[in-house]
């Protein structure tokens, strides 16, 4: 079959193999090129939302005023209410995700047989793939329970639940991402730190984690840019009260939470509540893009390259 | 410091070292075995929790009986009620999801892979990729309200959900195909051409047949991830309460998808169970939990069956 004719027929190919396959081509790129479309739609609709709102609600006033009352008769646009409920959610969540996420992440990669690994691994994967919605029923039916038991002042929305559960939410994450680098340090620098004397312990702490400390904290960086765009969950446990309260156990309301609160409403399009969507909308996509642009820089920017 | 100071309390000190150190060593090993199961035991106790609220209140009436605002009915001498319309309009959603998936998702991957230039475009389309798969969920649900509600005015409708949701999915199942694609070895596809094939025959005759387990593990587990989801069809304004399931009547008889109509997903009527405010909704959200987490392990148990069962094939 393979003579030299034959593959010189084929190369030519026929005029219709010709346009199939550029049409084919073409077919595929506009595939690939609606990724970058979907970006551009994202920033148009949320910019584009954000200047219809900014038009009757001074930017000033948003971006200054600490008074977040959209439904009020005499509305007021104070974003940092909303900013920080979405902070307190996000430090008390890496505040349990970051320790616990990372010693899952060095006992997996350093000291786990095998065995324990295959069934660690999967169940963690499990834990990932929980839906958010059942997160927030888990917060409200057995999280502010435990919490009432020990403050019985507790009400059924709080901040501290809301922290706890996207807390469980990204240990996932941050443990997988960071093994995964710890996984890339090559075992010559780990076999090195032995031939000089040093304990498991000592390789675990001072060899690895630094070596792989940029894959590590762009792990953290992405975990955080998570829960600040953690919805149900925290819409569920935390509850729909803007408020800066250095309290805990009060209840909060996150930008997504707010986002939520006027989802379901019924708002007409085009009235100031509907625009403030895409306003709080473009607050929280600027956040998590920077965060994100900040994890990719770090694990270009430091990556040590080892061969 | 002298020398000889060091040599003398050095090796005292370094016998002293080594034992704490062997002793933070083993509280070390502790403290994170401690942190690996937290995460286990986290799991066990949602889980736990689910099936002890549900316990009682899922039956098969449960499955097949739209929901209904009083708590009595859902009892098991009630009248019925249960989660039929939002389980159907989940099924029909995730299929929909899934072709539009399918179809953009290898398309895509296809050309990254087996087509791309080394160029600017094709390294921005990628580091696009990766920002894609980090952007929150409710702005998806932002850009389809905009997009497909409004300006493309399909309304809240089962087809404004699915384009959403394959929006949010396609970047993770672009990078899973794209990894398939990858593992397929160049020599089968220099064998190809070297037969005379053309480049869209081998795409189509040697790399999309080996490539297509890994691409179908990517696409099921993303799907999985995408039945869950409630904010982006939250703000598209997917129903919360539904009474019938998104069927209309088609010719011949058949029933078919009413694409365009309003739907309700097992999300969205779970969260509205969550949030009522009467004593024993939170056992019939549980019991619709139950179902989702039950609908949602068994795709990843299909996922995971393809990946191993095609594996230790080749």
């Amino acid at each position: 079959m393979s003579t030299a004719d034959e593959v010189d027929l084929s190369h030519g190919g026929s005029r219709r193999e010709h346009r199939v396959d550029s049409l084919v081509r073409w077919v595929f790129f506009i595939c690939a090129l609606l990724t970058i479309l979907t970006t551009v739609g994202i920033i148009l609709v949320l910019v584009q939302g954000a200047v219809t709102f900014f038009l009757d609600v001074s930017i000033i006033e948003y971006f200054t005023s600490i008074d977040w009352a959209p439904l009020d008769a005499d509305p007021s646009f104070g974003i940092w209410p909303l900013i920080w409920g979405t902070l307190v959610i996000t430090v008390g969540s890496a505040l349990i995700a970051v320790p616990i996420g990372t010693l899952t992440a060095i006992y997996l990669s350093e000291y786990a047989s095998d065995q324990t690994r295959s069934v660690l691994k999967p169940l963690l994967e499990i834990l990932a793939g929980i839906p958010t919605i059942v997160y927030g029923f888990f917060a409200l039916s057995f999280i502010t329970p435990q919490i009432q038991r020990v403050f019985p002042d507790t009400g059924t929305f709080n901040a501290l639940a809301g922290a706890i559960v996207v807390g469980i939410m990204i240990i996932p994450m941050v443990s997988s991402l960071s093994e995964d680098a710890m996984h890339a340090v090559p075992d010559d620098l780990r076999q090195a730190a032995y031939g000089l004397g040093a304990t498991r312990f000592d390789v675990s702490t001072n060899v690895v984690v630094p070596a792989a400390l940029s894959g590590i904290v762009a792990a953290y960086i992405l975990a955080i840019s998570r829960a600040i765009g953690e919805t149900m969950a925290v819409t569920l446990a935390a509850g729909m009260r803007p408020q800066i309260t250095t309290n805990p156990l009060e209840p909060i309301q996150t930008m997504t939470a707010y986002m939520v609160q006027v989802g379901t409403g019924d708002l007409s399009v085009g009235s100031i509540g509907y625009q403030s969507l895409f306003a709080v909308g473009l607050t929280l996509f600027a956040m998590t893009l920077a965060m994100n642009l900040v994890s990719l820089w770090i694990k270009g920017r430091y990556r040590e390259v080892y061969r | 410091m002298s020398q000889r100071y060091i040599d003398e309390e050095g090796f005292a000190i370094e016998g002293d070292n080594l034992d704490r150190k062997r002793f933070y060593g083993k509280i070390f090993v502790g403290v994170c075995f401690v942190s690996a199961i937290i995460g286990v035991i986290a799991l066990g106790l949602l889980i736990a929790d689910v099936i002890n609220e549900a316990w009682g209140w899922l039956d098969w009436t449960f499955l097949t009986y739209p929901p209904s605002q009083l708590i009595e009915n859902y009892l098991p001498d009630g009248r019925g009620a249960g989660i039929f319309p939002a389980l159907i309009g989940s099924i029909i959603l995730i299929a929909l999801t899934a072709i539009f998936t399918i179809l953009l998702g290898v398309g895509a991957a296809i050309y990254l892979e087996e087509y791309a230039p080394q160029s600017r475009l094709t390294s921005l389309i990628e580091a696009n990729i990766a920002n894609l798969a980090g952007v929150p969920s409710i702005v998806y649900g932002l850009l389809g309200l905009a997009l497909f509600v409004r300006a493309f005015q399909m309304g809240s409708s089962l087809i404004a959900g699915a384009l959403t949701l394959t929006l949010l999915i396609l970047p993770i199942v672009i990078v899973a195909s794209q990894e398939a694609i990858r593992a397929v070895p160049d020599s089968r596809r220099q064998a190809a051409f070297g037969v005379g094939a053309t480049k869209w025959e081998v795409i189509r005759d040697v790399v999309l047949p080996s490539a297509l387990p890994g691409i179908m593990t990517g696409t099921i587990l993303s799907l999985s991830r995408a039945i869950g989801e409630t904010a982006p069809i939250l703000m598209i304004g997917a129903a919360t309460t539904m009474f019938a399931p998104p069927i209309r009547d088609g010719p011949y008889g058949t029933q078919l998808p009413d694409l365009f109509g309003p739907f309700s997903a097992m999300p969205m009527q779970i969260f509205d169970w969550a949030t009522l405010p009467q004593e024993g909704f939170q056992h019939v959200a549980a019991a619709g939990i139950v179902v989702l987490l039950t609908v949602l392990l068994s795709m990843n148990a299909l996922a995971i069956y393809i990946r191993y069962r095609y594996e230790t094939k080749t």
